[in-house]
């Protein structure tokens, strides 16, 4: 049993400890954000934030996050009470098929905590471990800086 | 009015088919394409709305189901509103005339003292009905009549405006939408361990034992693993692939040698276009070759697919642009009738032309066999992605071309090369399911071909240039030898075409010492092309343009498949250790817009898309395997490298609406050769647009 806390909330899954993450929170969890994409941390669809940080969860051992913090997309908002990135990613439709985005609203996530008025440069350099096949990378981007200036004036 | 139905309601012409209300206030309607990541079910919905007089909300999409859902073939071509829209448009226009009709009869209200109001049919002394009223009385159940009832453009208020997405909140919120994402009770995961090689065959599986409660599944050299949970069928997979034994040998060709295989295997040849008005011939020529390798679809989500059999029949969920055409096929690799066989459609990642959708399916249905009953899902892993979907043909253009005395084109001849663009399932007589291959007895596998001119072609597609040219000769080889399978995708041949008229342009107008705009706009005869190519320079500010070091800009026109949109595009490059797409202006006249940034979203992408495989991508193989099955070894553009991107639309309401998916994605790799030719003086012979293959042309002059 691997007790972790999922998106504000105490969580044990009786997996085995060498079940990556992305699986226990998929199977275990029965979440569907994050996401399979390539299994070996290079395209950014599973990605989580652990105690804030943005990382991919396809390889991580489910015991690597025992008594740590973990969030995934819905842990960021619902469409009741949205993020304000996931309502930018609406308002600029930021998005195609939309395979890339949980990950990609991960990795904005953690670069706003850390840097709230980022530049163009550096939402490209902060999503640069995510892959977008679709090309709505302009739209995302612009997503990420309206999330910024809307955060700067809440 | 026109006396014909459109194409997809010709063939589905039920009106019920289509559409249908519900006594609680909704509307369904049922499209015969899918959504791919491309916005449709928005746009249909849009066009419904508008023509029913509905708000939105009320109407749901429901997706492809065989047998119940319109057959419209494939959702390809950038077709998916040409043709579901006109038909839902029409089909939608007939339901209202014919509610309307009912309810003046019923009133004593005159039809033409009647509006709708969100679906409540309003008279002068208020409601007299509405179509939720009504919705049980089978007022659908007849056949669509030929005569538009569509409204004026001018009357539309929903199609036009910029409708948000209608799948996008599920997708921000992280609600489970995909296909990956079907939890049906009782789902067993599956695993397919894939050929270690093109050609290879089982020979054994050497002893040993598969994690507990693992199912194993045989047929010829097919094999899969089953289990309860993902990550037990995940090491089912990992200990099966050790214990596996194959006989391999070498049948493909010389990655490095690829345009000398085009020019020397066998194929068939087959003239496109050829006409000669007698005109002077030309003084002064050139002879151009155009080369791109095989190139991957690339999705960034695994296919997947879900099957369950219930004794002789099955049902598999699919991401099929196809459901119909996979059926078929499903069929015929299973050896079932047609009607044992129900596909539903689920979205999937997104999909650019015929990904392993397909495959999988037949890979799920295979596995679900050894357990009837029971729901199978079978996720390929991102090698089995990269490196077994079928692939865009390495294609070869060989160009002729010259001017007359005065400086204007006398003659112009292309020649292209490559294999089949269509191995889609469906259409021939044998199952194109990569899996089919590999069964006892293993079926043949179909070699790819390319369709016929007047329906866009294949490799041929945008072959013939729109140019204004006394002598033309234009001709197809299709390889008949598939060492490695292709199919179609985004463009299909387009991109290479398109590339290899527009690059010669540039020459010719070089040769004729004139600028490419003004070379360009003096041979054109189309106004809409004219149109889109002068508002795309006016935005890039093409005559205003200063030279900076190591940079460059250039410019490319097609008219999508010579029959659907129009699409010109500036590239902006910066030559670095590699060269850097900077920045690209895309204008476009798709005839009636029904979600301008719907169709600004999808030629936007296609440019990103189309950047990626110019400068980046190509497929690698060895004499056995493809070697590109990771995304290190494929690389596509990233964060980093993505230019910005400036869309323009020229609206033309009154016109047909045409696909925004794929017009720019030809243009697009077009003006980015050109402009590396601005930025370094090398003209680009073969793609990817490395700094290793622009030295070598530059080494070839």
């Amino acid at each position: 049993m691997i007790a972790f806390t999922l998106n504000g909330a105490p969580t044990a899954l009786d997996l085995p400890e060498d079940v990556p993450l992305l699986a226990a929170l998929r199977e275990g969890a029965g979440l569907s954000g994050p996401r399979f994409g390539c299994g070996v941390e290079t395209c950014g669809a599973c990605h989580v934030l652990i105690d804030g940080k943005s990382v991919p969860s396809c390889m991580l051992p489910l015991s690597a996050v025992a008594g740590r913090s973990v969030v995934t997309v819905e842990g960021l908002g619902n469409e009741a009470a949205p993020h304000r990135l996931q309502a930018a990613f609406l308002a600029e439709q930021a998005g195609q098929c939309g395979y890339c985005l949980s990950g990609i609203l991960i990795s904005a996530a953690a670069l706003l905590a850390t840097n709230p008025d980022p530049d163009e440069a550096a939402v490209r350099a902060a999503l640069e471990p995510h892959l977008c096949r679709c090309g709505s990378h302009n739209r995302i981007i612009r997503a990420v800086l309206r999330a910024a200036r809307e955060g700067a004036v809440a | 009015m026109s006396a014909t139905l459109p194409a997809s309601l010709a063939a589905n012409p039920r009106l019920s088919q289509w559409l249908g209300f519900s006594s609680d206030g909704t509307v369904v309607i049922r499209p015969g394409k899918v959504e791919i990541g491309q916005g449709i079910l928005t746009a249909l919905t849009q066009i419904a709305a508008d023509e029913l007089d509905v708000a939105l909300p009320r109407i749901r999409v429901e997706t492809v189901t065989t047998p119940t859902s319109p057959d419209e073939g494939v959702t390809s071509g950038s077709l998916s509103v040409q043709n579901s829209g006109v038909a839902l448009r029409h089909v939608c226009a007939e339901a209202r005339a014919i509610f309307l009709g009912v309810a003046a009869q019923g009133s004593g209200v005159p039809v033409d003292a009647l509006r709708i109001e969100d679906g409540a049919f309003v008279g002068p002394n208020g409601a007299i009905g509405s179509y939720w009223a009504l919705a049980e009385r089978g007022l659908l159940d007849g056949e669509a009549s030929p005569g538009s009832r569509a409204k004026p453009p001018a009357a539309r208020s929903m199609a036009g405006s910029s409708t948000p997405r209608l799948d996008l909140p599920d997708k921000v919120f992280g609600r489970p939408r995909f296909l990956q994402d079907m939890r049906p009770a009782g789902m067993l995961h599956a695993r397919i361990l894939r050929l270690p090689s093109r050609a290879a065959t089982l020979r054994g599986i050497a002893p040993g034992a598969l994690p507990d409660g693992v199912t194993l599944v045989r047929d010829g050299s097919f094999l899969a693993v089953l289990a309860e949970a993902e990550h037990v069928a995940d090491k089912a997979l990992n200990r099966l692939a050790r214990l596996a034994q194959w006989d391999e040998r070498d049948t493909l060709p010389d990655e490095g040698a690829m345009p000398a295989w085009l020019r020397s295997a066998p194929g068939d040849t087959s003239p496109v276009a050829e006409h000669d008005t007698g005109a002077a011939p030309a003084t002064r020529r050139i002879k151009r070759d155009f080369f791109r390798p095989l190139v991957a679809h690339a999705s960034i989500g695994p296919s997947c697919a879900i099957a369950r059999w219930d004794g002789d029949a099955i049902e598999v969920w699919s991401h099929t642009q196809g459901p119909y055409n996979l059926r078929l096929d499903l069929a015929k690799a299973l050896h079932l009738p047609v009607e044992a066989v129900v596909v539903h459609h689920v979205e999937g990642a997104g999909c650019y032309g015929h990904n392993g959708a397909d495959d999988v399916a037949l890979d799920a249905a295979l596995a679900a066999r050894a357990v009837p009953g029971r729901s199978v899902r079978v996720l390929w892993s991102r090698a089995d992605e990269l490196g077994w979907s079928p692939f865009s043909s390495a294609m070869l253009a060989e160009v002729e071309a010259g001017l007359d005395e005065a400086g204007d084109i006398a003659e112009f001849s292309l020649d292209v090369t490559s294999n089949g663009h269509s191995s889609r399932p469906g259409r021939g007589a044998l199952p194109t399911l990569l899996a089919a291959s590999t069964l006892d007895p293993p079926f043949a596998v179909p070699v790819a071909i390319n369709m016929p001119i007047k329906g866009g072609g294949g490799a041929q597609r945008n072959a013939v240039p729109i140019y204004r040219i006394p002598k033309l000769r234009v001709g197809m080889r299709t390889i008949t030898d598939m060492p490695i399978r292709t199919s179609a995708m985004r463009g299909l041949g387009a991109p290479v075409n398109v590339w290899a008229i527009e690059a010669t342009m540039d020459e010719l107008a070089a040769l004729a010492g004139e600028d490419p705009l003004a070379f360009r706009l003096r041979h054109l005869d189309d106004a809409r092309a004219a149109a889109v190519l002068r508002r795309a320079a006016d935005m890039a500010g093409w005559s205003g343009r200063t030279v900076r070091e190591g940079t460059g800009l250039g410019l490319a026109v097609a008219r999508y498949k010579n029959l659907g949109a129009w699409c010109a595009v500036v590239a902006e490059v910066a030559a670095e250790a590699e060269v850097r797409a900077t920045r690209i202006w895309i204008a476009a006249d798709l005839g009636e817009v029904v979600n301008p940034d719907g169709a600004a979203n999808q030629l936007e992408g296609s440019a990103i898309h189309a950047t990626s495989q110019a400068l980046k991508e190509q497929v690698r193989f060895d004499r056995r395997r493809v070697t590109s099955d990771s995304w290190e070894t494929y690389p596509i553009l990233r964060f980093s490298e993505v230019p910005q991107v400036e869309v323009a639309l020229i609206d033309r309401p009154e016109m047909p609406p045409l696909g925004a998916g794929e017009p720019a994605f030809g243009p697009t790799v077009a003006a980015l050769a050109n402009a590396i030719h601005a930025a370094l003086g090398v003209r680009p012979r073969a793609m990817p647009f490395t700094a290793a293959n622009l030295a070598a042309a530059m080494e070839a002059g």
